[in-house]
């Protein structure tokens, strides 16, 4: 079977690691990963917690497919209750770190209570330790080419609400602030070497080779997966989504960004005319990916952001569609380079580039209206100030200055500052680079978050931009809710069995379930995959509502709700949130007020 | 015809499949530690290379083997450490100049690539082409051809 089945649990304030077994009978029910830890999370944790006391927990948890040949199964998450949102964080990463704890023979990490002092875990095999000399130890072990490391930066240890945990140095479980819980608990990093070839066993591998090799064959011949990934990366998608109108700029004030093409993926190709190369290096993979979107890029070594920091000038991470969004778009700049810088300082200092360039269009456009003063930001902040938008990046990561604010996120800005309505989030967490008004079906599915404002719920660009598995009218409601459920419940299912999202611009449940069947013991047919996905997704609903959040925080900001899009083929457009709420609320077995009725309940086991 | 392994490093994405599918023929396992070949990243340069035994004709390892554990596989070409013999001196992996040749501690031998018997299965795992299994004679062609179609010998473009 594809569990180690074994879980791994660390007691930070005692200092003591302990192994306990897998609990199975939860794992029927919840597959591994997003599901299953939820499970053990709203468990074992009081919904009411403070997310950054001690009393919260942080969960580190692979799927059945990780560190498998399926494609892409090199992918693991981090869940904790989000400081951003009081609401269930759930944050998913790729690299190689995931597929090397499960070498190690760990299905789970789970951290409780805080350290004293900072400490990193150290995990060989089934040896786990607590090590107190962060630095020190950190370096010596980084002899090892085969330690694989997931760690806060400065962003974390500074409490920015929307610090990531970034392992393989630019790989991020990015969003909700699972980093500022990690820092919460004064754990800088887990390290993590997995040599084990008992760590776990596949149900029959004859059969799992025939399905991820099918499967991997439908991603190479699909024009997304197989083409415009590899090449563009998700910053494919930025010209698409401007033409389309549905790319909010500046604070969501528009909906298309003259600068769009500057900061774009085929930009990402052209050569720099001050130095001739372009910004892309090359494309890379994830563990075991065979899409490989991932940007690495070098930048301009004369751009001024780095002119004189040479630790700058070698390849690193680039900008993907969302960050390239949220630093360039959302506050009006359209200089690639410095988006690159933002870009390199997010991985490095370990934020968000979503949340923090979001913020930053909120700040934008407060001090546009003359509630935030050039005094008290200690420079100029006017929409498109490249520098400024740098400078802030700097600040953030460090704690300093006007960047400790804008590390508390657009929604405690936004209200410090008298305009709380200006604030582009839902549930407190910043909305991704799609317009809720543009896309109908993307309004509904940010509302309706689990953790938030997030794409990667329930990515309704499928249908109503790529026609996948059907296509869809932007402006159209119906049949957007059921259509939304049944992307939110195949996500959940994803996630929580070890692959990439993004292998669902190809696969459906029937190139998934063959994989998932061959590698688990038992009968994992696609009706009960899709079962185990709702119910995850009401699990977690669940935990929100006992952390005091209601269906009144299924909202969208009034902005999205009454000002009409200025240009572009969605012209006029607002969301139809309210057309289609109620529709949600019933396909999802819950009452008017977003409550899952007691039949609900029942009927998933929840 | 005798047949090489390809690298093409250009081609390479780090993704580790040609790993796991190592690892799974040697150890039936996916854990990467165990692989014979390795993608090494070089992260500031953006570059991700694929590395192994390139089966040397005049086989140091082999030459330097005390116990006579390493022989050649007359079919494919490649150089064989025979398990039951090898006694986990670790000469060979001071002699190869390469370090393709690696000890594995768990079971007290040394390990290196046999090219499975003549289907390599990282050639087959690798999605992207970086690793392909060619005519021993012309691993370059590829190459020699990329460069050909640089040459331009019409002065009206020179």
């Amino acid at each position: 079977m594809a569990w180690t089945k074994n879980v791994l649990r660390v007691n930070l304030e005692a200092g003591t690691c302990t192994t306990e077994p897998l609990n199975m009978a939860w794992a029927q029910d919840y597959l591994g990963q997003r599901g299953l830890a939820t499970k053990y999370f709203v468990s074992e944790v009081d919904p009411q917690v403070d997310p950054l006391s001690p009393k919260n927990k942080l969960i580190f948890v692979t799927g059945p497919l990780t560190g498998t040949m399926a494609a892409t199964g090199g992918r693991y998450s981090v869940i904790t209750k989000g400081p951003l949102t009081g609401a269930i964080a759930c944050s998913n990463s790729g690299g190689y770190f995931g597929a090397e704890l499960k070498f190690a023979g760990w299905d789970m990490v789970i951290f409780e209570g805080a350290s004293p002092k900072p400490v990193y875990l150290l995990i060989i095999d089934d040896q786990a330790e607590l090590v107190w000399e962060t630095e020190a130890a950190l370096q010596k072990h980084h002899q090892d080419p085969q330690l694989r490391v997931a760690a806060i930066g400065r962003a974390g240890e500074q409490g920015v609400l929307y610090a990531a945990i970034v392992n393989d140095l630019h790989r991020a479980a990015g969003r909700s602030g699972v980093g500022a819980v990690m820092g919460s608990k004064n754990l800088k990093a887990v390290a993590v070497r997995g040599t084990r070839t008992d760590a776990y066993h596949l149900a029959d591998p004859e059969a799992f080779f025939k399905a991820s090799e099918a499967g991997k064959q439908v991603l190479a011949a699909h024009g997304v997966t197989g083409q415009g990934l590899p090449t563009y990366g998700t910053q494919v998608l930025m010209n698409v989504i401007n033409e389309l109108g549905a790319l909010p700029t500046r604070n969501h004030r528009d909906v298309q960004f003259e600068g769009a093409m500057a900061i774009g993926g085929e930009a990402m190709h052209e050569k720099r005319p001050t130095d001739g190369k372009a910004n892309l290096v090359t494309n890379g993979a994830c563990f075991g990916c065979t899409i490989a979107c991932g940007r690495i890029s070098r930048m301009d070594p004369g751009h001024f952001s780095v002119k004189d920091k040479p630790q700058y000038h070698g390849a690193s991470g680039g900008v993907e569609y969302e960050a390239a969004w949220a630093l360039g778009a959302a506050n009006g700049v359209s200089d690639l380079e410095a988006l690159t810088y933002a870009n390199f300082l997010c991985n490095e200092d370990g934020f968000d580039p979503i949340s923090f360039g979001a913020t930053v269009g909120a700040a934008m456009e407060l001090y546009d209206l003359g509630l935030l003063t050039k005094e008290q930001v200690g420079f100029e902040l006017p929409f498109g100030a490249t520098e400024a938008m740098v400078k802030l990046a700097e600040l953030t990561a460090r704690g300093e200055g006007f960047g400790k604010e804008i590390g508390l996120g657009s929604r405690r800005l936004c209200a410090k500052y008298g305009r709380p309505d200006l604030s582009m989030t839902v549930k407190g967490q910043e909305f991704p680079a799609y317009d809720g008004r543009g896309l109908q079906g993307m309004g509904l599915a940010y509302a309706t978050s689990n953790r938030g404002a997030c794409h990667l719920r329930g990515y309704m660009v499928s249908p109503e931009v790529l026609g996948i598995p059907v296509k869809m009218e932007p402006q159209a409601t119906e049949g957007k809710p059921a259509m939304l459920k049944a992307f939110q419940d195949l996500t959940a299912v994803v996630d929580s069995a070890g692959i990439c999202l993004f292998t669902t611009f190809a696969w459906g449940l029937s190139d998934i379930q063959p994989q998932i069947q061959a590698a688990c013991e038992g009968d994992w047919s696609e009706e009960r995959l899709l079962l185990v996905g709702e119910r995850i997704w009401n699990l977690e609903r669940q935990f929100n509502l006992a952390a005091g959040l209601t269906g009144k925080d299924d909202n969208l900001p009034p902005r999205l709700m009454k000002e009409p899009a200025k240009t572009g083929p969605q012209k006029g457009a607002v969301s139809k949130l309210d057309l289609m709420l109620p529709e949600y609320y019933q396909v999802r077995g819950w009452t008017p007020q977003g409550v899952p009725t007691p039949e609900t309940k029942a009927r998933l086991g929840v | 015809m005798q047949k090489s392994l390809h690298l093409d490093p250009n081609k390479c994405t780090g993704c580790l499949q040609c790993e796991m599918a190592c690892a799974w023929e040697n150890h039936r396992s996916f854990t990467v530690a165990k692989s014979r070949i390795k993608v090494f990243t070089f992260h500031h340069e953006g570059r991700f290379v694929p590395y192994t035994c390139t089966q040397c004709d005049e086989a140091w390892c082999m030459m330097a083997c005390p116990v006579d554990a390493i022989r050649l596989d007359p079919v494919t070409g490649a150089k064989i450490v025979l398990e039951p013999t090898c006694v986990g001196c670790k000469v060979c992996t001071i002699a190869c100049p390469f370090g393709t040749i690696n000890y594995v501690a768990q079971t007290g031998k040394v390990q290196k690539c046999d090219l499975c018997g003549g289907q390599p299965a990282c050639a087959k795992a690798c999605p992207t082409g970086a690793i392909t299994y060619v005519d021993a004679d012309w691993t370059g062609l590829g190459k020699m051809r990329q460069w050909a179609g640089k040459t331009d010998t019409n002065p009206a473009t020179v």
